[in-house]
């Protein structure tokens, strides 16, 4: 396909590829996204074109490796056109049966549907599991459906289309369209996108730059990676028409190097897209230049604030300045810039194809669209989740997530990174908006939402967040380089029967200091967890400081583990495991009883290998 | 390192000094970390003072200053696979090859690193070996998940209990 020269040329070739199509025709698409791939999709999709090319007597049957569907729990996902039939945990062997059964005869293969997890029932299609039922899925949902390494996938399911109506509109109008919808920054800020639009184009200068940031670094979410792997254009249409309103002919995706699929994406995307005239000199005809360029990242966490971030684009440390003047000033290269979330960009396309009125009507009075999630953790259906905004915690826990593994307590849900906060089972009717969570101690952060249950420990939890928040920080600011040191510090001694009743107030008072003396968004919420779960959570800090004990049974130095003797049926497999022998006793075998074993409490390491070891249930932790 | 192997980095980038992160990439994903005397090149080439590409080198979690093991064991840390074990993971790991994060076997076969995520979290605790996942890792699991990587003739752990 060569170049288009015009909005008009775009939707002949639209037209063209819709030609091609036959919706009734047998389509197989296999999810590619990471999470499948972990489970093996590479050979589910080997499998389909063995079969294909062996059986497929005409080319009636086509064969798409999509982006992520959400779903990775149940991954490798395959779904078959056009009945949209779901299989899910797919393995290379069950391919010739789906292919002869389903896609040449139509007929369902029960054992490979989803079964749904209270009623038993055999469910075929995505849109009746109840994973995908409550979703909203605006942004994702094209994800399942386009191969994203091709541009007509994404034409035919009308992309660009926003791009044309775009180019014949004002810059002010295109703006004056996103404040209006009230899109709000995804990357956890939260802060109205048109409003940073306008600040960057009625700076001063004659240079503007805007950035796409996809250096997603808070474990446990992947909503950005699986956009950029997925569905790669939408970005790059949302940043096109960004360009064109605030009047930049240069930006830049800063993309975590830890995602090599995500970076291999967005760059083909980027030359198929340079190929056909909608990036690069005068697209769609209309006289509009913009260039993308693909900077890759360090793996340093703190390179997802805006200043740092455009430093490390610069080629220097990674370190954020104070933001006296902001970035819509003077930010790359000291010239007007204008940085948006993945998820952000992804949005607009949407806005300026449908209209901000109907944006306005998904989500709540200060909090408008979708929300991508990441649930993770304890909980049943792992995966990326697209909500209206305003849904509640118990919803998105409950009925989409499927509840929690093995009928185990709900305790907590953490949002919005390292630098969010946990949620307690008490609030699990709470509304998710960007205010509700930043009322009650937490924030929307960049979309994680990590499940905790019974088994999880609150201190534990506040000291792995101070860990990994000590290492991110860039060492700029004392209150943030000591604090977080200092609160780990104190946290581990906690955790390892050293904790005093001052501790508590010590935490409190250091937790402020860092809020209040540190430059960047990493210190000033760096104390947020630690402050959220001595709010919600003080009691079990207090078990862990009076009676030196983990409620969870997670904190090794305080637990101890013995065998019961009267169920232990001396087979001496935890002795085996003991990687310390500090279990003694001896087997029983047929001719002799055994001696009962027992562990040595001064040579036990808690390392839990005997507890996993034992199938009678024998070792007891407390 | 050759130098007409740093040269072709180099241009790639066009020899812009704002490049040096994407250049020492480049060199790291070649050789698995930064030899000096390419670092020393490279800021010769590009004018940058030796200073200040170190402190890039360092700041950055992505770089390594010392070679790496044939294999790299990285165990992923992230909130998900934290609350469903990951440290009883990493621990058991370290108990099996004697390094700790960061760290390399004597006999160069293993570097064990912690990543802060993988982005696998319905697979959690994951393992990642050679960008190879392996999901739902428990302690109990890594003595023969290790095993297949190993470069000793016992191929047995390290507390000699195969």
């Amino acid at each position: 396909m060569g170049r288009l020269n015009s909005p008009q040329e775009l939707e002949k070739y639209r037209a063209e590829v819709l030609s091609k199509r036959d919706p009734n025709q047998p389509l197989i698409t296999v999810c590619g996204g990471t999470g499948c791939h972990a489970s093996g999709c590479h050979a589910v999709v080997d499998a389909f074109k063995k079969v294909i090319q062996e059986k497929a007597k005409e080319d009636g049957v086509g064969l798409r490796v999509t982006g992520c569907h959400g779903f990775c729990e149940r991954g490798p996902l395959v779904v078959i056109h056009p009945k949209k039939v779901m299989y899910q945990r797919v393995k290379p062997e069950d391919v010739p049966a789906i292919f002869e059964e389903t896609v040449l005869n139509g007929k369902i293969i029960e054992t490979l549907l989803y079964d749904h997890p209270v009623t038993g029932e055999k469910l075929a299609t995505e849109e009746d599991v109840p994973f995908y039922k409550k979703q909203m899925r605006i942004i994702f949902g094209n994800n399942g459906s386009i191969d994203p390494t091709r541009i007509e996938d994404y034409v035919a399911v009308g992309g660009y289309r926003a791009l044309s109506k775009a180019l014949a509109m004002k810059p002010e109008q295109i703006i004056g369209e996103v404040k209006k919808a009230n899109l709000r920054g995804r990357g956890g800020g939260g802060f109205p996108a048109g409003l940073k639009w306008e600040q960057c184009r009625n700076a001063p200068g004659k240079t503007r730059y805007i950035v796409c940031n996809a250096d997603e670094g808070d474990p446990g979410a992947y909503m950005d990676r699986s956009l950029l792997e997925g569905n790669p254009h939408s970005v790059l249409e949302g940043m096109i028409i960004g360009a064109f309103a605030i009047g930049s002919n240069e930006g830049y995706v800063y993309v975590r190097n830890e995602y090599p699929l995500a970076v291999e994406n967005i760059g083909i995307a980027i030359r198929q897209a340079g190929e056909m005239g909608l990036l690069g000199k005068n697209i769609l005809g209309s006289g509009f230049d913009l260039e993308i360029k693909v900077s890759r990242g360090g793996g340093a966490f703190v390179c997802g604030e805006s200043t740092a971030l455009m430093a490390s684009i610069e080629g220097n440390v990674g370190e954020p300045r104070a933001k006296h003047i902001h970035t819509v000033i003077s930010g790359l290269w000291d010239c007007p810039t204008n940085l948006n979330n993945v998820e952000t960009w992804a949005n607009v396309p949407l806005i300026i194809d449908r209209g901000a009125d109907w944006y306005g009507r998904i989500g709540t009075e200060g909090s408008k669209g979708t929300k991508i999630f990441s649930l993770v953790g304890k909980v049943n259906n792992t995966g990326l989740v697209e909500v209206p905004m305003g849904i509640s915690l118990r919803e998105i826990v409950y009925d989409i997530g499927g509840g929690i593994p093995e009928g185990k307590k709900f305790k907590a849900v953490q949002t919005g990174g390292p630098s969010g906060g946990c949620i307690p089972e008490s609030l699990i009717d709470l509304p998710v908006d960007f205010d509700r969570l930043t009322e009650v101690g937490s924030m929307m952060g960049s979309g994680g939402m990590i499940v905790m249950d019974e088994n999880t420990c609150m201190v534990d939890v506040a000291k792995y967040f101070m860990n990994f928040l000590k290492d991110e920080s860039c060492g700029k600011c004392t209150s943030c380089r000591e604090g977080t040191k200092r609160m780990h510090e104190i946290l581990t001694d906690i955790t390892e029967g050293r904790g005093t009743t001052d501790h508590l107030d010590l935490l409190e008072e250091l937790g402020w200091v860092t809020r209040e003396a540190s430059l960047c968004g990493l210190g000033t919420t760096a104390s947020n967890p630690v402050l959220s779960t001595i709010r919600y959570f003080r009691d079990e800090y207090k078990e862990h400081i009076i009676n030196k004990k983990c409620p969870a049974k997670v904190c090794r130095a305080l637990l101890t583990y013995r065998i019961v003797s009267e169920a232990c049926t001396r087979c001496g497999r935890c002795a085996k495991t003991c990687s310390v022998e500090a279990i003694s006793g001896k087997a029983k075998t047929k001719k002799d009883q055994g001696i009962p074993f027992k562990i040595d409490e001064e040579k036990c390491i808690r390392c839990g290998m005997c507890f996993e070891a034992c199938k009678f249930k024998a070792i007891d932790v407390q | 390192m050759e130098s007409s192997q740093i040269e072709s980095i180099l241009e790639r980038y066009g020899r812009k000094e704002s490049a040096i992160l994407a250049i020492l990439q480049d060199v790291q994903a070649r050789e698995k970390y930064l030899p000096k005397e390419a670092l020393e090149y490279i800021g010769e080439k590009l004018h940058i003072p030796i200073n200040k590409i170190y402190r890039i080198a360092t700041f950055y979690r992505a770089f390594s200053l010392t070679p790496r093991g044939r294999h790299e064991v990285c165990v992923c840390m992230g909130t998900a696979c934290h609350v469903r074990g990951a440290q009883r993971v990493v621990d058991q790991v370290n108990l099996e090859l004697g390094i700790r994060p960061g760290e390399t076997t004597k006999d160069k076969n293993f570097t064990l690193e912690t990543v802060n995520c993988l982005g696998v979290c319905a697979a959690g605790p994951v393992v990642a070996i050679d960008g190879n996942y392996f999901g739902k890792m428990s302690p109990g699991k890594v003595e023969g998940t290790l095993k297949k990587f190993r470069s000793d003739k016992k191929k047995e752990g390290a507390n000699g209990k195969a």
